[in-house]
């Protein structure tokens, strides 16, 4: 009841804490937010509550908690970063989060922190801060430093705290990839002292009693700390001791330094600062005491905060956020029954990511061979998430119970939506359409994937166009995290949130364009994949083009990209669009494609494509017999714009070039959505944030410049459109604020 | 399905001298009905309950077989009741853990036991409830008309369990009975890696959670807010009560059993009522270190076997046969495996009033199963929850828990032990029995089963 009066006095929003008997059980709440954040507020009053609980005489010992139901912390507040104008604040921001936790871990009072769901970034430095964690099993609790994905280092004491609590190799794997540990994983690695269960229903929800129940478990520890009855010095197995051993001589922690960083080097080509200021802070701690690691991190962090790279990461964290929202609204009525038509390597990967989602099913094909196929391809990608002990081989089974495989139509006067993943030939997907409406029942949306055929030109054939829109996953669709919902003037608006609403429950960041040829994300890839062919006959070898590409920051090379999408579809596309959009998709000559798909060079698909693919070998050779082809329609370089740089820019500026003018032609809703879409679904390098982003930081007077030289050799491949002219010409014109 | 009587029909089975008991009569009209009996439909009594004595698993019986241990029930049962061997129409057995060598239990221990032959007999299984499903099988077969005189049991013997060669080896060893020639011989042998040597144990854990059913106890608990205190408060209710039924001679449907080799047993040996301060010394055994289920306040491993005589009433008037009891309407319930692999009773027992048209208040004499006393407090307050009802269960209100006065007064699983397949019929033979002693008039068994299963049935004192 006092610390009722109290708390109505200060009028804490954020944190408050209730006495029981003498553990002070302090909670967490934003009420603005659906996650906590450490924000200013809950900072400010987080700090006035521990003074509160430290002066307390009748309290002995602290729990943290959350009232969130599934939400420790999410984080640091990214806002509060990003108002920020120079690297000194920001610094100043670290420090004083590092001093509050140096607070929290110098309390005399033990705190115990009690985790259930999300406990990562700051909030997890906080957390290790604490004495003592105890953590929820749930499927929503997962531990993390998530700062290297946003281009940042943990700035809050993360990079010198964790070293300690889970070995060095344990840390930098943590700060170095940012991935999410689960809390069973947590325990063992000793980010966590103990693990309690969700409960289930009781006499309240499950929720709730799980939360209260964590609580309780957090109280006990507190008090069993204060009692001596659990001691806070793990006595340590004999690995652990050896491996303290090994880590305490400077030699080896010097190879690990030099190890670490070489991976990173490799695999970020040096083009992320983030990951080598990480490695920095730990080894400033490590080698010259808490003092300078505090210091390094601290400025680390602040010099990250201001770089493009973080800039670009946190737009792409933002972009994401925004596209896993549904701006069309609620569909009229949710698809429960879903078929799709072909059960190939497009339609079985759309199978398996609806499947578990509590979606039945349907996986029709023409033949049992393509059918069983299609099967297996299900199967395995739910059994190896069995293996992986994701879900248990009864989640596997039971999900596979919504799959039904089929040859004929039975069945779907049930679907609300069929989405069809056939030959990508229009006369095809007509006999399709028309197939299709004859079963379905007439609420049912007819989605189409296609990666480059106009969706109006497959509507044509439809009775009901309002039905009809296109679904452009990408491959491998369990792996790539885009969808493209295309629609045309016909699409209702209803179609449309329905089509959204099965993507984001199969789990997809999604971008929904206009219709047109190519639409959005394969209209940017052409003139890239163009370019690049033209690259290859100008002599610079697939190897090379791989490497300029990647070391521009593409996850993957311009000739194996062609050889994932397929030299028969590349040609395929680069035909198509060629016809519609006329010389500006020139470039490399298409002969070249046809060629090597006449020779059978289709490639990964089959073996042979740029490179040579052995099954088993990781490691490709350029594949000799293309020298031929490439030979035959060899060109000459023009020394002017042809050095490395050049070729990158030349591969760049039409794709960014062809992403703009997908603005300016309204195909793309804006910026943020081309963004997402370039990086998401065709790689474009994440730390320059997309298309958009790039030209807001490369600035477009520079990217117009650079193409005015490369205009003036090739012609009107690389005429700027109307819309990056505008920007070039108003430098204070950006794509984003 | 029985049709739930609507309460204007009014079917009196009682003789007069009965109804001329003034006292009782007061008492029971203070009931919802007077009896379940229902017009048309078959009346359906028990006629004798027995059972082996139930023993910790590894004690007197370890060196048996499972059907040793049902042959003893039925011999126990048809020594108590002079049954002619070949008088019975259908022979049904309950059992969880199957000894591969007799998988169906029910024809082994009946041959043996000396039934004719001519008597077909089969074994089902339901978890902790087969026998209940053995018993609602024979139920079914009389309503049915099939058959007037079957004898239900179940058994369980946890002295000895398959375990089996891993599934690698199996493999080798199958394929070793097809190779034809010496190398394919020796190259299978060569296949064989010590890692293949290894065992594979019967599986303690839920085969769709993978969760051990103490642990999903301990979390059921927990759920319901059931303190460790309230635990071990009622386990040590469960060995006292046990034991003064026991020293009163009040369990007896417990045979006496001369083990081959062996003494003669005679008792259950599983009752140990000992103090809350020891009870409190014992550490959690699934959930560590915070967890509140532990061995003493959880059934433990127990070989056991029990027999049942149910017949139409007419039948077992016949022949001259005076019943114990009438089993009424009966429900078996399902439930979410994960999360509410445990509550059973308190799905099945609101279920099953409804279908006899009682309230809890005319139940006098409950008999439920105590797998964990954590797990009895949870359904004990699930019942008594109206939030619980009406979230999980679509009802409006609760139905109430049942009088503690009136609960499981002879001990229960936890101290008499839970031999899994032929807890059930202990169960009802037991309501029968405390229905004779106590006078009262109905009775009510609810028991939960692994998969989140459940079962229910109403019975019904028979009039003496």
């Amino acid at each position: 009841f006092v610390t009722n009066i109290r708390s109505l006095c200060t009028a804490r929003t954020h944190v408050n804490y209730e006495v029981k008997e003498d553990v002070a059980v302090i909670r967490m709440n934003d009420p603005t937010s659906k996650v906590n954040t450490l924000s200013v507020q809950m900072q400010n009053e987080m700090i006035e509550v521990f003074n509160e609980v430290l002066a307390n005489d009748a309290v002995q010992s602290a729990v943290l908690i959350s009232s969130k139901p599934g939400c420790f912390i999410a984080g640091a507040d990214i806002n509060m970063i990003q108002a920020c104008n120079t690297s000194e604040e920001v610094t100043k921001l670290s420090q004083e989060g590092q001093k509050m936790f140096a607070r929290i871990e110098k309390s005399p009072k033990p705190i115990v922190a009690a985790i259930n769901g999300p406990c990562l970034g700051g909030g997890l430095e906080f957390a290790i801060a604490c004495q003592y964690r105890v953590a929820t099993k749930s499927k929503k609790t997962v531990l993390g430093t998530p700062e290297v994905m946003l281009g940042l280092l943990p700035g809050a004491g993360g990079t010198q705290r964790l070293p300690k609590m889970v070995g060095i190799p344990g840390a930098f794997d943590m700060m170095l990839t940012g991935r999410n540990i689960r809390a069973d994983k947590a325990k063992k690695m000793g980010l966590v002292h103990q693990l309690v269960d969700p409960l289930g229903p009781g006499l309240k929800s499950p929720e709730e009693r799980t939360i209260e129940y964590l609580e309780e478990v957090a109280i006990q520890c507190a008090k069993g700390i204060v009692n001596k009855k659990i001691s806070l010095t793990k006595e340590k197995g004999m690995m652990q001791k050896v491996q303290d051993y090994v880590m305490g001589i400077e030699f080896v922690r010097q190879q690990i330094y030099k190890t670490v960083t070489a991976k990173v080097m490799k695999m970020s080509k040096g083009l992320y600062p983030a990951p080598l200021k990480i490695i920095e802070s730990v080894k400033a701690g490590l080698e010259q005491g808490p003092d300078s690691g505090y210091l390094a991190e601290a400025q680390n962090f602040g010099k990250l905060a201001m770089t493009s790279e973080s800039n670009a990461l946190i737009g792409l964290y933002h972009g994401q956020v925004a596209c896993k929202k549904n701006r069309f609204g609620v569909p009229e009525r949710p698809v429960k029954n879903l078929a799709i038509l072909g059960a190939g390597l497009m339609g079985a990967g759309i199978a398996q990511v609806t499947v578990d989602k509590g979606i039945h099913t349907v996986l029709k094909d023409t033949t049992v061979e393509g059918l069983s196929r299609g099967q297996q391809q299900v199967y395995k990608g739910l059994n190896d998430k069995t293996k992986k002990k994701t879900i248990t081989s009864f989640e596997r089974d039971f999900t596979l119970a919504s799959l039904t495989g089929q040859l004929d139509y039975s069945g779907f006067e049930k679907a609300d939506m069929v989405i069809e993943a056939v030959f990508e030939d229009l006369n095809i997907k007509h006999r399709v359409i028309k197939e299709v409406e004859a079963v379905i029942p007439p609420h049912c949306i007819f989605a189409t994937n296609t990666s480059a055929l106009p969706i109006k030109d497959i509507a044509a054939a439809s009775i009901r166009p309002e039905k009809v829109i296109g679904m452009h996953y990408f491959s491998p669709v369990d792996k790539m995290q885009l969808l493209e919902i295309i629609t045309t003037d016909k699409t209702s608006k209803d179609t449309t949130a329905s089509a959204v609403a099965v993507g984001l429950k199969q789990g997809k960041v999604i971008i929904v364009v206009g219709d047109g040829p190519g639409f959005y994300t394969t209209r940017c890839l052409a003139p890239m994949l163009a370019e690049a062919v033209r690259l290859l006959q100008e002599g610079v070898d697939p190897k090379k083009l791989d490497a300029l590409t990647t070391g521009f920051g593409f996850p993957v090379g311009a000739a194996t990209l062609a050889d994932e999408v397929g030299i028969d579809v590349a040609a395929h596309v680069a035909e198509d669009l060629g016809k519609a959009f006329g010389s500006r998709f020139g470039g490399g000559n298409v002969e070249v494609l046809k060629t090597m798909v006449e020779k059978g060079f289709k490639g990964r698909k089959s073996g042979k494509g740029c490179y040579v693919y052995t099954p088993g070998l990781k490691s490709k050779d350029v594949n000799p017999d293309i020298e031929d082809v490439l030979e035959k329609y060899k060109l000459t370089p023009n020394p002017l714009v042809s050095s490395d740089s050049d070729v990158q820019y030349r591969l760049v500026s039409r794709f960014v070039n062809e992403a703009v003018m997908c603005l300016q032609e309204g195909i793309l809703n804006g910026p943020v959505e081309g963004d997402i879409g370039a990086v998401f679904g065709l790689g474009f390098p994440p730390c320059l944030g997309g298309p958009f982003r790039f030209v807001d930081t490369f600035g477009a007077n520079k990217l117009v410049e650079k193409m005015r030289r490369y205009e003036e050799v090739y012609g009107n491949h690389f005429t700027p459109c109307q819309l990056l002219l505008d920007h070039a010409k108003d430098s204070s014109k950006r794509f984003h604020k | 399905k029985p049709v739930i009587s609507t309460g204007s029909e009014h079917y009196f089975p009682f003789n007069a001298e009965w109804s001329s008991k003034g006292r009782e009569l007061e008492r029971f009209q203070t009931k919802s009905k007077k009896t379940l009996a229902k017009p048309g439909v078959k009346n359906i009594v028990l006629v004798e309950g027995v059972r082996t004595p139930f023993l910790l698993s590894g004690t007197t019986y370890a060196d048996l077989m499972p059907h040793d241990l049902a042959r003893a029930a039925l011999q126990g049962l048809l020594h108590k009741t002079s049954l002619p061997k070949d008088a019975v129409d259908y022979i049904i057995y309950g059992t969880v853990i199957q000894e591969v060598k007799t998988s169906n239990v029910a024809r082994e221990a009946s041959l043996g036991a000396g039934f004719s032959d001519k008597i077909p007999s089969h074994t089902v299984t339901m978890a902790c409830i087969s026998s209940n499903v053995a018993m609602t099988t024979g139920v079914g077969l009389i309503t049915a008309g099939q058959c007037d005189t079957i004898v239900a049991g179940g058994v369980e013997f946890m002295s000895d369990v398959p375990i089996r060669h891993s599934r690698k080896m199996r493999k080798t060893m199958l394929a070793l009975n097809r190779a034809k020639t010496l190398g394919q011989r020796l190259s299978l042998i060569g296949s064989i890696r010590m890692a293949h040597l290894t065992p594979e144990l019967p599986a303690v854990a839920e085969f769709s959670t993978a969760e051990t059913m103490g642990h999903s106890a301990d979390r059921l608990a927990a759920a319901f807010g059931v303190t460790r205190l309230e635990q071990d408060e009622f386990a040590l209710r469960s060995h006292t009560l046990a034991k003064q039924a026991q020293d009163a001679g009040l369990l007896s449907d417990v045979i006496s059993f001369k083990v081959p080799g062996r003494d003669t047993v005679a008792k259950d040996n599983g009752i140990r009522p000992s103090s809350m301060e020891q009870l409190a010394k014992l550490k959690p055994a699934f959930i560590k270190p915070h967890g509140t289920v532990t061995a003493a306040n959880s059934s433990f491993l127990t070989d056991g076997a029990s027999a049942v005589l149910i017949m139409s009433e007419e039948k077992a008037l016949a022949m001259g046969y005076k019943p114990k009891a009438y089993l009424r309407d009966f429900v078996f319930v399902s439930q979410d495996p994960k999360d509410q692999l445990l509550l059973g009773p308190a799905y099945g027992t609101p279920k099953v009033l409804a279908r006899a048209g009682l309230t809890m208040d005319d139940i006098d004499v409950f008999e439920f199963h105590e797998a964990f006393a954590g797990q009895i407090m949870a359904n004990l307050k699930a019942l008594d929850s109206d939030w619980f009802a009406q979230t999980y269960m679509g009802r409006k209100v609760k139905v109430g828990a049942p009088a503690m006065e009136k609960f499981n007064l002879w001990g229960g699983s936890l101290s008499l032990g839970h031999p899994f397949g032929a807890t059930g019929c202990r169960l009802v033979t037991t309501v029968a029995h405390r229905l004779l002693k106590e006078g009262g008039q109905y009775g009510l068994v609810a028991a939960c089963a692994a998969g989140g299963q459940g079962h229910a049935m109403v019975i019904e004192a028979y009039p003496q």
